[in-house]
């Protein structure tokens, strides 16, 4: 593997214009194939979730999946496209072991989704409008293990073996426009828009958007042209990036050396670069050739699919609030300002303070709990707050147990302690461990009788006017009745026995 | 459409991984280009009013419900397979990525 050179960021980005594009992977979780009723199926054992049509075998026919096209109308008008009244499927014609036909099942001239668009957000509210080109229909090829040589690496290997058990699976590609304008906010851009990418499709339900298993693969293209001018430069693509953060880096590496080739007066070569996890960089992959010559031509195997108004607009009514209205209508709801509502999502959080907020809690407290003593044990335990073990009822609970005065907000910590140990609700918690606040004054008084009789000198300077000397007293009170009373109730029984004013 | 010449049938044969001789290639240029001919003239029947079509048959939207159907097991998967090992079919290594 040959090192690359490359500029700073920052000196890459004085002399010249990043313009991006994506081709984004997305995975549909149907239960059966693109075109076979075989089983879309995860991790199972390599090739048995195949049957002749996904293995290419002579004489078979293809039949389309149309809970698959479904979800990509759904995806298209989720991206603001307008959806293909006709459209058809093509052969991809390639050979490589991946696909045992020869050919990958695709769209090519009319893809069922077109001229979309969507507004991506970065983390300090800037928005960038990115538009869609296309989302087409295709198929997933299989899965290819390099054995010998280098491990996994093709390099070297001297046989491969093939799974096909992902041969099959329902693909749509979502391409972009040309993204100009980024600036040195492109590598931000790009990992901002492969996230929202994914969120609609999690958010509508038609993949398991799990990047870490390549259900939404990234396909990065980066070229760079002198401030000014028009015409865009050379372009790489960086294949399948396959994290929010890979896709950042691999933005930022390629704008880095693009721009230490360009300084050397060195043409930028058209090629697919792969990305490296370990060194942060990518190498040369294959250039543009020949073999791109994909000889597409209209699938004779597949007829033509037809949508109407009727069938698109009874799967719009079906779309899910957008991911990104639903975040703007939230924090009006809820009155939470930007840093605060940016810290709720960043966190992860904000599913289960909606849901706080649903069983019966007020803002301010879900964030509270939330955001500070749940996350602060999630951290210690080093997991996700959601998946410490407190519910949005729990929460709700505690919460109404410190309304109704049963407890404080001490002792809540110590009720949280007892729901995450299995002790039960916060109501058995209290009463298991004795945890309410000693509201009997009776007892209070003879706490503060003893902490008087204990601190003379103390009590003497209240009555002599020091009224904020109090506090010792109630610190011994609280003391005694280990955190379980009232203290605004305990300053008020104190300074009624000395006889001294509030 | 151009008549196809000898340089286009080569690229295509070795675009097909076909290999193709001289003499072949040669005889198959003209027979190519007879054939190419032939669909011109079919182009030049179809009118503006007629619009491209794939299939014979005017079908369209031929669908199934997703549910799942037939499945091989894995011995009748690899059954076909001139090589196979570890329950997957062995293929030589090639060194171009797709």
């Amino acid at each position: 593997m040959s090192t690359e050179t490359i500029l700073s960021f920052e000196e890459a980005m004085e002399k010249y214009d990043p313009v991006l594009g994506f081709e984004v992977h997305v995975e549909l979780n149907t239960k059966t194939k693109m075109f076979s009723s075989a089983p879309n199926v995860f991790g199972d054992t390599p090739n048995s979730n195949v049957n002749e049509v996904c293995l290419g075998l002579p004489g078979v026919l293809p039949v389309v999946n149309k809970k698959a096209v479904e979800s990509s109308i759904l995806i298209g008008l989720a991206l603001n496209c307008k959806i293909a009244e006709h459209c058809t499927f093509a052969r991809k014609q390639y050979f490589y072991p991946d696909t045992p036909k020869n050919f990958q099942t695709s769209q090519y001239e009319d893809p069922i989704c077109y001229d979309g668009w969507l507004d991506i957000e970065l983390e300090d509210g800037t928005v960038f409008h990115v538009e869609i080109e296309r989302a087409h229909m295709e198929e997933d090829a299989g899965k290819l293990t390099h054995m010998g040589g280098a491990t996994g690496r093709i390099q070297g290997a001297d046989f491969s073996l093939v799974d096909y058990n992902r041969s099959g699976v329902p693909l749509v590609e979502i391409v972009t426009k040309p993204i100009e304008g980024a600036g040195s906010r492109a590598p931000e851009l790009a990992k901002a828009y492969v996230a929202a990418v994914r969120e609609i499709v999690k958010n509508l339900g038609v993949s398991d958007a799990k990047m870490e298993r390549g259900n939404v693969r990234c396909d990065a293209n980066v070229s760079l042209r002198p401030y000014g001018q028009e015409k865009f430069g050379t372009r790489t693509e960086t294949k399948n990036v396959n994290s929010l953060r890979a896709v950042e880096n691999a933005v930022k590496f390629e704008i880095q050396r693009h721009a230490a080739v360009l300084d050397s007066g060195v043409k930028i070569i058209q090629e697919t670069r792969h990305w490296h996890e370990d060194t942060k960089s990518t190498t040369s992959g294959r250039p543009k050739s020949d073999a791109d010559d994909y000889r597409y031509f209209p699938e004779p195997d597949l007829v033509p699919i037809v949508t109407t108004a009727e069938w698109v607009e009874e799967l719009r009514a079906t779309l899910p609030e957008p991911p990104a209205e639903r975040r703007k209508r939230l924090q009006a709801d809820w009155g939470y300002s930007d840093l605060e509502f940016r810290d709720v999502v960043n966190a992860g959080l904000m599913g289960e303070i909606e849901e706080t907020i649903a069983a019966g809690a007020s803002a301010a407290a879900a964030r509270k709990w939330w955001m500070g003593e749940i996350a602060r044990r999630a951290k210690l335990a080093d997991v996700d707050p959601a998946a410490l073990g407190v519910t949005p009822a729990v929460v709700v609970e505690i919460e109404k147990l410190i309304a109704a005065g049963s407890i404080n907000d001490k002792l809540a910590r110590k009720v949280l302690d007892g729901v995450l140990e299995g002790e039960g609700t916060p109501a058995e918690v209290v009463q298991k461990r004795g945890l309410a606040v000693v509201s009997d004054d009776g007892a209070l008084q003879k706490a503060i009788d003893e902490a008087l009789a204990a601190q003379p000198d103390v009590a003497d300077k209240i009555r002599g006017g020091k009224v904020q000397a109090v506090g010792a007293i109630v610190g011994g009170v609280m003391k005694v009745t280990r955190g379980q009373a009232d203290a605004g109730r305990v300053r008020e029984l104190i300074l009624k026995t000395l006889g001294v004013e509030g | 459409m151009a008549a196809i010449n000898r340089d286009e049938v080569a690229h295509l044969a070795q675009l097909a991984h076909i290999e193709m001789s001289d003499d072949e290639l040669d005889r198959m240029a003209t027979e190519l280009a007879v054939i190419v001919d032939s669909i011109k003239s079919v182009s030049e029947a179809a009118g503006d009013d007629v619009p491209a079509t794939s299939h014979p048959i005017p079908l369209t939207n031929v669908m199934r419900e997703d549910v799942v159907g037939h499945v091989l097991t894995v011995e009748e998967a690899l059954s076909g397979a001139p090589d196979a090992a570890s329950g997957r079919f062995k293929v030589p290594a090639i060194l171009e990525e797709s």
